[in-house]
Order: C-alpha cells, then sequence, then structure tokens
C-alpha cells in the first residue's frame, strides 16, 4: 500500500530524516515515536506533500507520488488527510463550514466562495460531528470550542476528506489526559470501524502501546525501530529516546492511571522519607 | 465517547437548523451580490451621462497625452540628467513637507487612537467625541485646509505641512484604535495593579504590542503623503509639484521636465517603499543578532 524508500530530507546542513524506509502492506495503525526533533513531524509532512522530500521515494498503491505537481498533487492530498498538533483550523469560521472544507479538493472555488456546498454535504459532515460526538456545536465557531472538542472538528474534515490514509502529527500534543483519550479513541474506531490506515506521531510510549498495531521509532532522522507493540521493552524505549538508565515511562505519560500511580508512588516515597 | 450520544432526532434538528442557517446566508451573499452589480452599473451609466464626451469615444484617446510627453521626452533624453538634478532640491522640499507632517500626524493619531479605544480610553464617555473630531479630519480634503492655511499664513510650506498632518492624525487614528482593538488589555490590568499612570500605562503597556503595526501604517501613509505633498504644489506651496504644473501644462514645450519630474517622483516612492519594508521586517522579525 504505501511504501517509502530511502526517504531525505535535509535541511542546509541538517538532515531532518535519513534514509526513512517504511512499508505498510494493509491497512494498520502506525504509531511513530521519539524525542521532538526526531524528525516524525517532517517525515508525514513529507507523505502529505507538505514538505519536498530531497531525495527517496514515496510510492502508495503502486504510484509514485514523491514528485507530483499541481492538481495531481493536490488530488493526492485530498486522498490523505493530515490532523495537526495545533488544530489548524479556520478559527473565525463556524464548525460544519471547518468540516466542509474537507470537500474542497472536489468543488471548484467559485462555488465554495460563495458557501455554496450540496445539501448532502452538509448532512454528512453534521452525521461525521455526530459520531464523534460535538454535533451540537455545529453552528458554533470553531474558536469557540475546547481543544479536545477542535481536535474532534479537524479530525472530521479529515474524514469528509474519505480519505485513503489519514496522518495525525502528535494529534494529543496539546490536550489534557482526558481530551487526549477521547481523540485517541477516536482515531482507533475510525482504524477499526472503517479500516483507514492511520499514522499517528506519538510523544508517549503508553499511548502507542495502547492504540496501535505496529509502533516506529526514529531517533535523530533513523528509523531505529520498527516492530508490535510488545517487543517495546523500556530497553528499545531508551534506546530511541536516547536517554540513560533514570528513563522512566511515567515522565513520557499523559495517561489519567499512571500519572495518579506515579503520584501515589511519590506520596508512598515521601511517607517513608518522613518515618 | 465521553459525551453522552446524541440521539438521532437531535441529529435531524441540528441538520434542519443548519440548513436553515446556510439558506439565510446565501440570501444575503446574494442579496449583496446583486447589490454590487446594480451599483456598478448605475455609476458608470451616470458617470457616462454626466462626461463632456462618451466613455468610449474618449477611451481611445486616454493614451494621447502620455504618448506626446514620452514622444518629446526621448527627443530631448539628453538633457534628463540635467533635469533631475535641477529638480533636487523641490524633491527634497516636498519630501520634507511629507516626512514632518507623517510625524506630526502620526503622533496626534497615536493619541486620538488611544483616547478613542474602548477599554483604553482616559475619558470613556468621550470616545464618540474623539471619533467624529477624527472623521472631520478625514472628511475635510487636504486641498481645502491648504488653501484656507495659504489665505491666512500666506504661501510656503508650512499651510501644506498642517493640512497633510490634520489628514494623516484623522486617518492614522482610525488605523490605530483598530490595531489598539486588537491587543491584549491583561498587560494595562497588570500596570494598572501597581498603580500606574493613564500615560504611564498606554507607553508601557500599550505602545510595545502595537508600536510594529504602528510603524507599518505610518509608512505607509507617508509614501500616501509625498504624493499628497506633491498635488498640493499645484495650488502654490512651493515644491516638486509646483515645478510640475509650470512643466507639464500642454503645449509649452517643456514634456521633457516633466518626465524627469515622473522619474523623481518614481524612483523616491521605490526608495521609500524599499526602505519601509526593510524596518517592518526588522520591526517584526526582530534585528539580526
Amino acid at each position: 500500500m504505501l511504501r517509502i524508500d530511502k526517504l531525505t530530507k535535509r535541511f542546509g546542513a541538517n538532515t531532518a530524516v535519513d534514509a526513512a524506509t517504511l512499508e505498510i502492506d494493509k491497512p494498520a495503525m502506525v504509531g511513530i515515536i521519539g524525542r521532538s526533533g526526531a524528525g516524525k513531524s517532517t517525515l508525514l509532512r513529507m507523505i502529505n506533500r507538505l514538505a519536498d522530500a530531497t531525495e527517496g521515494t514515496i510510492t502508495f498503491e503502486g504510484r509514485d507520488i514523491t514528485h507530483l505537481r499541481g492538481a495531481a498533487m493536490r488530488e493526492w492530498q485530498s486522498d490523505c488527510a493530515m490532523i495537526f498538533q495545533q488544530f489548524n483550523l479556520v478559527p473565525r469560521m463556524d464548525v460544519v463550514s471547518n468540516v466542509l472544507h474537507g470537500t474542497l479538493n472536489r468543488r471548484s472555488t467559485l462555488a465554495t466562495m460563495f458557501n455554496l456546498y450540496p445539501t448532502q454535504d452538509i448532512h454528512l459532515a453534521i452525521d461525521i460531528l455526530d459520531r464523534l460526538g460535538i454535533a451540537e456545536h455545529a453552528p458554533k465557531r470553531a474558536e469557540a470550542l475546547s481543544g479536545g472538542q477542535q481536535q474532534r472538528v479537524a479530525i472530521a474534515r479529515a474524514l469528509m476528506q474519505d480519505p485513503k490514509i489519514i496522518l495525525a502529527d502528535e494529534p494529543i500534543a496539546s490536550l489534557d489526559p482526558m481530551n487526549a483519550q477521547t481523540v485517541m479513541e477516536a482515531l482507533r474506531r475510525i482504524h477499526e470501524e472503517d479500516g483507514r490506515t492511520v499514522i499517528a506521531n506519538l510523544h508517549t510510549l503508553d499511548t502507542a502501546r495502547r492504540y496501535c498495531d505496529r509502533v516506529v521509532g526514529m531517533r535523530d532522522g533513523r528509523i531505529v525501530f520498527d516492530g508490535l507493540p510488545e517487543q517495546l521493552t523500556t530497553g528499545v524505549a531508551r534506546e530511541i529516546y536516547g536517554a540513560g538508565a533514570d528513563f522512566s515511562e511515567a515522565a513520557t505519560s499523559t495517561q489519567i492511571e499512571t500519572l495518579n500511580i506515579s503520584a501515589r508512588e511519590a506520596a508512598l516515597r515521601e511517607a517513608e522519607a518522613t518515618i | 465517547m465521553i459525551e453522552i450520544s446524541v440521539g438521532p432526532g437531535d441529529v435531524t434538528d441540528i441538520r434542519a437548523s443548519y440548513i436553515e442557517l446556510t439558506r439565510r446566508r446565501r440570501l444575503y451573499g446574494g442579496a449583496l451580490l446583486a447589490l454590487f452589480v446594480a451599483m456598478m452599473v448605475a455609476g458608470f451609466r451616470t458617470a457616462d451621462r454626466r462626461n463632456a464626451g462618451s466613455f468610449r469615444d474618449g477611451f481611445a484617446h486616454i493614451f494621447d497625452y502620455p504618448a506626446e510627453v514620452l514622444s518629446e521626452a526621448t527627443e530631448k533624453a539628453a538633457q534628463l540628467p540635467d533635469h533631475i538634478v535641477h529638480f533636487l532640491p523641490a524633491l527634497i522640499e516636498t519630501l520634507n513637507i511629507a516626512a514632518a507632517a507623517t510625524l506630526i500626524g502620526a503622533i496626534a493619531g497615536s493619541v486620538l487612537a488611544l483616547l478613542s479605544t474602548r477599554g483604553m480610553a482616559r475619558w470613556p464617555r468621550l470616545i464618540p467625541v474623539f471619533r467624529r473630531m477624527m472623521d472631520v479630519f478625514r472628511a475635510i480634503p487636504e486641498i481645502v485646509i491648504a488653501l484656507v492655511l495659504i489665505f491666512m499664513l500666506g504661501g510656503g510650506p508650512v499651510p501644506a505641512m498642517i493640512a497633510i498632518a490634520i489628514h494623516t492624525a484623522g486617518a492614522l487614528g482610525k488605523l490605530f484604535s483598530e490595531v489598539n482593538e486588537n491587543a491584549s488589555l491583561k498587560p494595562v490590568e497588570g500596570l494598572q495593579s501597581v498603580g500606574a499612570s493613564w500615560t504611564q500605562r498606554m507607553l508601557l503597556g500599550v505602545i510595545p504590542q502595537v508600536g510594529p503595526n504602528y510603524v507599518s501604517y505610518a509608512l505607509l501613509r507617508f509614501e500616501i503623503n509625498i504624493r499628497a505633498s506633491a498635488i498640493l504644489g499645484f495650488v502654490g506651496v512651493g515644491g516638486i509639484g509646483y515645478e510640475l504644473r509650470n512643466a507639464m501644462s500642454w503645449g509649452q514645450g517643456r514634456y521633457d521636465e516633466a518626465a524627469a519630474i515622473f522619474v523623481l517622483l518614481f524612483l523616491t516612492i521605490v526608495a521609500v517603499d524599499q526602505l519601509s519594508s526593510l524596518l517592518r521586517d526588522r520591526l517584526t522579525h526582530g534585528g539580526r543578532t
């Protein structure tokens, strides 16, 4: 399905992604982990063609998409939805309009300028919002919603594209643990119910373990790990994050339970110290 | 899902109400478009009827005058550098008028803007008064103020400077107050909490936020004022406009001088534009260190 071959991206003297090779042969939920600056975002941005590759190729269903230009590139982008860390919605437009933006590639510029979307598209947009549990916010401005709700609007926009693949760049990094869970569950459900491939950049190990079928680890632009979540031991994680023996998984966790446990442990330790 | 899921009946309601909303928006949009087209057509017809000649007949002759200027200027191209040097002092006078007017107008405009922005104004009840004041400043054409002042003060650059400064204060005051509306009031509240006076709050809490935008608008205004000050030269306040009026009158055989002045004005605008984009870049992105 998706095949990335020796993909490289250089910014001047810096190499953000260094000969990354990856193959996804069947619909899966793939998590990419690694510390910030490891090249995770750049990799996704190259797949979506927001950034151009310096070397290497990206092939999707046998078609080379690395060097697409103009209309062909925009058509690929409409098949390859992207979800961003900061949601990247149009803040002053209402939620349904933001979701309808997912159809821009299929509509003429003139029609979209005058907000002339077909009624069935509007209905579909509201149905998608309902599926994600935020239909009641449909007429509100996107900026009036909370972070978690905005991210679900962004997911709805992605679904509106009816994409073959969904890329999510740190979808939960700016959300609180509760909303993070809702958003990750939504992505997982989309993968399970629609059978779409989801590739998500994640910065926490436990999220990757819990929601993904396959985990890819990146360090300094290179892919250093590619395997099942069970194979992701603490030792491997240390390798990926380039951390020493003091590395603790709780430090990269945003999950409520883990935080509670570590807080309880800390309280326990403190109590022991006083005794 | 965390939320209590919405039943199918609710979704139908949401659908219907959103479709209704869209329909209303489209109606407004369509009405606005129709109004725009109607006004364009009506305006064109009125203008065409009032013209001395028909628009269609006159249209072909628009380029006659520039063609004549160009042909005469190319004939005497050798004298162009001489003319440019000759008119340089007049250009500097024009630039001086524009610069002084922009500076005075921008200072007056910032004070007026701060006094007429909701949430920042020193006397909130007087906001409409300052607003109307700026409206008046913008409404009276510069040339009218200049003519009245020339009558009282006599000819020279000072009346032109005052006239342009008044218009600039009104125009920049409006733009500045729009910038102020987007500024955060939190720093102002912070300064208020330590007992700062209004002037201190504005100078230290608001100006640092809006400064780059102010400068950017003021520089744009400077470009406009160069042209305004050149035009005022036509009514006898000196500067390059006065020279231009003399040179471009029909049938004197001085089109080469007119061409030299146009070249000077063009180069000045280009120079100011380059300078201001450089300055704006430095202000918004910070100097390269």
